[in-house]
């Protein structure tokens, strides 16, 4: 492809002005990263006077421990749950905007509303509406006897941050939806229809097929989201419990590094998912920058 | 196969704009009828309340001894040719080919046979597992065609199927259009805003201006008796001379006869004109502009007194050159007369 060059003046100037860039990604990023894997594979003591190199004893301890293994299928339970969930809504309201055609703006713009909210805010927006004493879902439950409790009962502490998670999610997976079934031209709809299709046989086997780069591409960044963007969320509702039970991966880098100040295995943690983010990247790379064939 | 019959067809689109105004119009079973006229007449619109693409605002459409006004697109049993060809890019061609006859549930061995066919009368058996980003537009053009012939529905109805195509591949699909029509005898509805297209292909001519049909009939018929103004200058390439009386009358002299009360235009084909002398309105003027298109030459001609200049065609090469000039008389028989407030022809 043709890109037009710029011609700077003075040979320094173009690293003078991506310095600041680079300097926030090495300081922020890339310095704690490699902290992070160093002191993964290093003891310390309880107060930090003294390190020792112990090779991959974390990360082998960590694969041992029933609570990690624990924690690895609630993560894949809640990143799979909210994936298909926000994946799910956003591509019905998405397909319902676009029928729209024109006054679909302001849907499209209230659809966009969560996606702004802070993830701790979310967070606590959805803490006060399940709240089992305060909260007004609970009090609706009731009438279907359901005891809501989600400080008590795991499994609605589970339900009630994949909601949470998913909600926030939603309009962003809006956006590239209806971005995506708006490239779809509407002569195709039309010709399927005139061939014999009715509208669902036409969204499964004409839009649909259409949408799988969107849809891989959004499958990939929904998951990274699950897997890390989820702390503020997860720390503002649940805090990880009841007893473990939304304790995910991310979470718990947390919760064993700073609360249980065992910052071995933390990090041992830490790279581990930094491992998956690598995975996952390179796969949209791979991917979805060549574009899904179809 | 069925005749389409539409009754009083109206089109008015949301924010109230009439696009279609009171549309009569019988196509006959077997027949190929082309709509054309200039853009945004209404021609796509008019095809699309065919094909139940767009609701009918008032009026009826038959097809066949059936109103189909609230019937579904895939219940009127058509097929059409969209002018981007609107393949499935995610279908190999003999799938695109196949989606129609599925979608009715057709036998696996009906469908085999007939995409088999469709591929051997158009010529694209090569192809038949190639993706449609994988042809040439032509190609792609033959697989629109296929996909409307394998169906074997009442009516094709292809709106502009030939505007992406060079100028020569134009020209022989639209023979082999011609021909697979003749021999599949399917009603057809062809939309166009090529004239040339329109007057080759037609068994009859509509001819739309501003979502009205100003004249239907054969474009034989179309050419040699135009019914208004508008056709006049539509249908012939180059266009028909257009002359107020009045001026042509002031610059003829003796030579001007006695027109039909009424006729306060008169209009006569390029190839009409007769250069030299001989019976009829006498002129002479200045050749401004030749354009040698090869068999023909055309002759811009200004004449004093006359504000457009006139176009003459010469059979082979131009005998003259340009800033010269050339003396031609309109013969009398040749001359259209309308009449310049009603746009109508006046006999
Ligand atoms: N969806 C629509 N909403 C409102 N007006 C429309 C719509 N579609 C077409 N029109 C209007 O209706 C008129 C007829 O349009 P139509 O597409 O039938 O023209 P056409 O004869 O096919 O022109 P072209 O040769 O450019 O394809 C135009 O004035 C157009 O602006
Ligand atoms: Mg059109």
């Amino acid at each position: 492809m043709d890109t037009k060059r710029t011609v700077f003046p003075s040979q320094g100037l173009p690293y003078l002005l991506v310095a600041p860039q680079l300097i926030i990604t090495l300081i922020f990023f890339i310095w704690p990263a490699g902290q992070a894997v160093k002191s993964s594979f290093e003891r310390e003591d309880p107060f930090g006077l003294s390190t020792s190199f112990v090779g991959l004893m974390h990360y082998g301890r960590l694969f041992q421990d029933p609570a990690y293994l624990a924690s690895m299928g609630r993560t894949a339970l809640f990143a799979l749950a909210v994936t298909v969930i926000s994946m799910g809504l956003a591509l019905v309201l998405a397909t319902a905007v676009n029928r729209l055609i024109r006054s679909g703006t302001a849907y499209s713009t209230l659809l966009l509303w969560p996606y702004a909210v802070s993830p701790v805010v979310a967070g606590i927006l959805w803490w006060f509406i399940f709240n089992s004493t305060t909260g007004i879902l609970p009090y609706v439950l009731e009438f279907f006897g359901v005891d809501w409790n989600h400080q008590l009962n795991g499994g609605q502490a589970m339900i009630l941050i994949i909601i949470a998670a998913s909600w926030k999610q939603i309009s962003y997976n809006f956006l590239f939806f209806l971005a995506g079934l708006q490239s779809v031209p509407q002569s195709l709809n039309e010709a399927a229809a005139i061939d014999g299709a009715g509208p669902f046989k036409r969204f499964w086997t004409i839009v649909f097929p259409l949408l799988s780069p969107t849809t891989f591409f959004l499958m990939i960044v929904n998951l990274n989201y699950t897997m890390f963007d989820t702390f503020g969320v997860i720390d503002a509702t649940t805090a990880g419990g009841p007893n473990q039970a939304t304790n995910t991966l991310v979470y718990k880098v947390y919760s064993d590094g700073y609360i249980g100040l065992n910052l071995g295995s933390s990090s041992a943690q830490s790279v581990i998912l930094m491992l998956f983010v690598i995975v996952l990247t390179v796969i949209q790379f791979r991917y979805v920058e060549r574009r899904v064939q179809y | 196969m069925a005749s389409i019959d539409l009754k009083g067809v109206r089109k008015v689109y949301p924010g109230n704009v009439t696009a279609i105004h009171s549309v009569d119009l019988s196509i006959e079973d077997g027949e190929l009828v082309v709509l054309v006229g200039p853009s945004g007449c209404g021609k796509s619109t008019l095809l699309r309340m065919i094909a139940g693409l767009e609701t009918i605002t008032d009026g009826t459409i038959s097809i066949g001894a059936d109103v189909v006004n609230n019937k579904e697109p895939a219940e009127r049993d058509i097929a059409m040719v969209f002018q981007n060809y609107a393949l499935y890019p995610h279908m190999s061609v003999r799938q695109n080919l196949e989606y129609g006859l599925k979608n009715r549930g057709t036998p696996r061995e009906e469908i085999d046979r007939r995409v088999a066919e469709a591929a051997r009368v158009l010529e694209i058996a090569p192809f038949l597992d190639r993706k449609p980003r994988q042809l040439s537009g032509g190609q792609r053009q033959r697989v629109a065609m296929g996909r409307a012939i394998v169906r074997q529905p009442k009516a094709f109805l292809f709106d502009e199927p030939l505007s992406n195509l060079d100028a020569k591949l134009r020209g022989q699909m639209r023979i082999e259009i011609r021909r697979l029509q003749r021999s599949l005898k399917t009603t057809s509805v062809y939309v166009t805003h090529d004239q040339l297209e329109a007057m080759t292909l037609a068994d009859r001519l509509v001819v739309m201006n501003g979502g009205r049909i100003e004249q239907v009939g054969k474009p034989i018929e179309l050419y040699d008796r135009p019914a208004s103004l508008f056709v006049a200058g539509f249908i012939g390439s180059p266009p028909m001379n257009l002359l107020p009386v009045e001026t042509l009358a002031a610059v003829a002299g003796a030579t001007m006869p006695t027109l039909t009360p009424g006729a306060d235009i008169v209009g006569i084909r390029p190839d009409q004109v007769v250069l030299g002398g001989g019976d009829g309105i006498a002129l002479s003027g200045t050749v401004e502009l030749i354009e040698p298109v090869g068999g023909e030459s055309h002759l811009y001609v200004r004449v004093e007194g006359i504000e457009q200049a006139l176009i003459l065609v010469q059979q082979g090469r131009a005998n003259v050159g340009e800033a010269e000039r050339i003396d031609f008389v309109l013969p009398i028989q040749a001359l259209h007369g309308f009449n310049r407030e009603s746009g109508r022809r006046v006999e």
